[in-house]
């Protein structure tokens, strides 16, 4: 915890936070001027914008300020007197999650009240599933953190950003990939594309933002096998970062 | 118990280029340091100091060899709550201020509630930086993050103190700093165990030494033990010997050097004394002093050195 703590206030002091108000300035101002502009679909753009600028905004600080968790730390030399007080590399890894998640989480709560003040504003309909697509959020984030944090445990942070970012958008074109597997004359193809599809996260199923704006209800058994989908998934690359980190030398 | 002890401690670094041998760094390295005696690593750049120090904290695993600490595995995570540790030129979040920086550490070490404060107080005063407490340490001076440094490295109340280069790149006042603290941490009943370069420093401060070069440990043993066995010279000073009829001196002394009208002979062989005195009033020459000189530190150093880069 104490390295958790330690993460956020670091993620605070580079004014990470920052980013809130260029959201909120920015989603105020395009709710007031689609008002102007658009007549019946003025609901739908501005609930598909704020979601859409929550997703984006999140996503780039978990691929971001992940990457730097580790590689930050042994670039500074900080690593050295943190391990060698009595913590174990473990706690040291989940720490630096913990503390990334813990920034996220404030964002997203903030970034959130922000967009549902802005629905309210302009007398949009506040329904149950946007704060069910906001939570699947949050999951997707956890699952992002954790891609940047293992690929941080042994690669350069600017390979670790592109890998993330590989894996993000391969995560949301699953799906296809399945497709191409089933299409494919060749062999050698379908065994790649099914053993991509097994082996990316699904993040198409945490991105339920389409059926928020809409307004379509979400059934709770969907949301929490999606829930238990990916945090199974970040705990895998969490086991897997750890595994790694436990051997590296410093 | 002893506070460290290594076995055949080894570290090779494999090659990027494939087909190329591993680097070896340390080798074979057999360290025992005793409880409550200040223990200086001796040893030029490069030498393998600071990668066994890593290994000795389990920063870097060994490629062979093994290291307990207080009598227990380096691997155990709880054997550092008694371990203190200053690496060199040591680098701390620039975000924080002195006083956060010494919590945080308190913290990590299992400190908390009063006690935690009670001791940032006692290592703010103790490194002279109460007033600078609430100060970022990215606005610190080298000198002032060396003291944050030892800070951290003491705010638990370790037993055994490791530190690397400590007086490295400090002005005069800081480098006596350190080794004021350093005489506080023996009086106290630690162990210290650093590393330098500087051989008057393991002079002033240590009990014992140990010298590695290329990876080796040459020597180890306290310091006028390992003296004892070095080379013992004469240093005879005379006058008014003819230029002519230096030849039988050659044959005594390891070296001549002439100045002005004087010649300083130095004698390796310091029982053939009587004979070069003889030599010396046979050729008219007037004798102006005889020093003695015991071996020192620096030369066990620099003849350990010049031994290893020979083999």
């Amino acid at each position: 915890m104490v390295i958790a703590f330690n993460t956020f206030r670091e993620n605070l002091r580079d004014k990470i936070l920052y980013n809130l108000l260029i959201f909120a300035a920015l989603l105020m101002g395009a709710s007031i001027l689609l008002g102007a502009l658009t007549i019946n679909e003025q609901e739908k753009i501005i609930a598909d914008m704020g979601l859409a600028s929550i997703n984006l905004i999140g996503v780039i600080i978990a691929i971001f300020v992940g990457i730097g968790l580790v590689s930050k730390e042994i670039e500074r030399r900080t690593i050295y007197t943190i391990l060698a007080k009595p913590i174990s590399r473990s706690e040291f890894i989940l720490g630096k999650y913990l503390g990334l998640v813990i920034t996220l989480a404030v964002n997203l709560v903030i970034m959130f009240a922000v967009f549902v003040f802005t629905l309210w504003m302009t007398q949009v309909p506040i329904t149950m599933v946007l704060v069910q697509a906001a939570t699947l959020m949050m999951v997707e984030f956890l699952v992002v953190t954790a891609t940047a944090l293992f690929f941080s445990t042994f690669s350069t942070p600017t390979l670790s950003a592109a890998l993330t970012l590989g894996l993000y958008f391969i995560g949301h074109l699953t799906s296809d990939l399945k497709a191409l597997a089933e299409r494919s004359s060749s062999e050698v193809k379908k065994v790649i594309m099914t053993a991509l599809y097994y082996l990316c996260p699904n993040l198409e199923l945490l991105n339920i933002k389409g059926q928020a704006v809409s307004g379509v209800s979400l059934a709770w058994s969907y949301q929490l096998s999606a829930t238990l989908y990916g945090l199974f998934y970040a705990s895998l690359l969490l086991v897997g970062a750890v595994a790694i980190f436990q051997k590296r030398d410093f | 118990m002893d506070a460290i002890c290594t076995e055949a401690l080894t570290k090779s670094f494999r090659s990027n280029w494939p087909g190329k041998a591993p680097a070896t760094v340390v080798r074979d390295l057999n360290l025992t340091v005793h409880r409550e005696e200040v223990f200086g690593f001796l040893g030029p750049n490069g030498s393998g100091k600071t990668t066994t120090m890593k290994m000795i904290l389990g920063l870097t695993q060994p490629t062979k060899g093994r290291v307990q600490l207080l009598g227990r595995p380096a691997s155990e995570v709880n054997v550092r709550q008694q371990i203190g540790f200053l690496p060199e030129a040591p680098y701390f979040y620039t975000y924080l201020t002195a006083e956060e920086v010494l919590l945080f550490y308190g913290r990590l070490a299992g400190l908390s509630g009063p006690a935690l404060n009670r001791r940032v107080e006692e290592m703010l005063e103790m490194v002279g930086l109460v007033e600078a407490r609430r100060r970022q340490l990215g606005k610190f001076s080298k000198g002032m993050l060396q003291r944050v440094g030892l800070a951290q490295a003491l705010i638990h109340d370790p037993t055994l103190v490791i530190l690397d280069e400590p007086m490295s790149g400090l002005d005069p006042i800081g480098r006596k700093d350190v080794r004021d603290l350093i005489m506080r941490l023996r009086k106290q009943g630690k162990t210290v165990f650093f590393s330098t370069h500087i051989i008057p420093d393991v002079e002033t401060l240590c009990d014992r030494v140990g010298i590695i070069a290329g990876g080796r440990l040459l020597a180890c043993g306290r310091v006028d033990e390992l003296v004892e066995g070095q080379t013992k010279t004469v240093e005879v000073v005379c006058d008014g010997l003819p230029e002519n009829n230096l030849l039988p001196l050659n044959a005594l002394a390891s070296s001549i050097v002439q100045q002005n009208r004087q010649y300083m002979i130095t004698l390796s062989q310091p029982e053939r004394l009587e004979e070069l005195l003889a030599a010396i009033k046979v050729r008219g020459g007037k004798l102006v002093s005889v020093t003695p000189h015991k071996g020192s530190l620096e030369e066990l150093f620099m003849s350990s050195i010049r031994v290893e880069a020979k083999v």
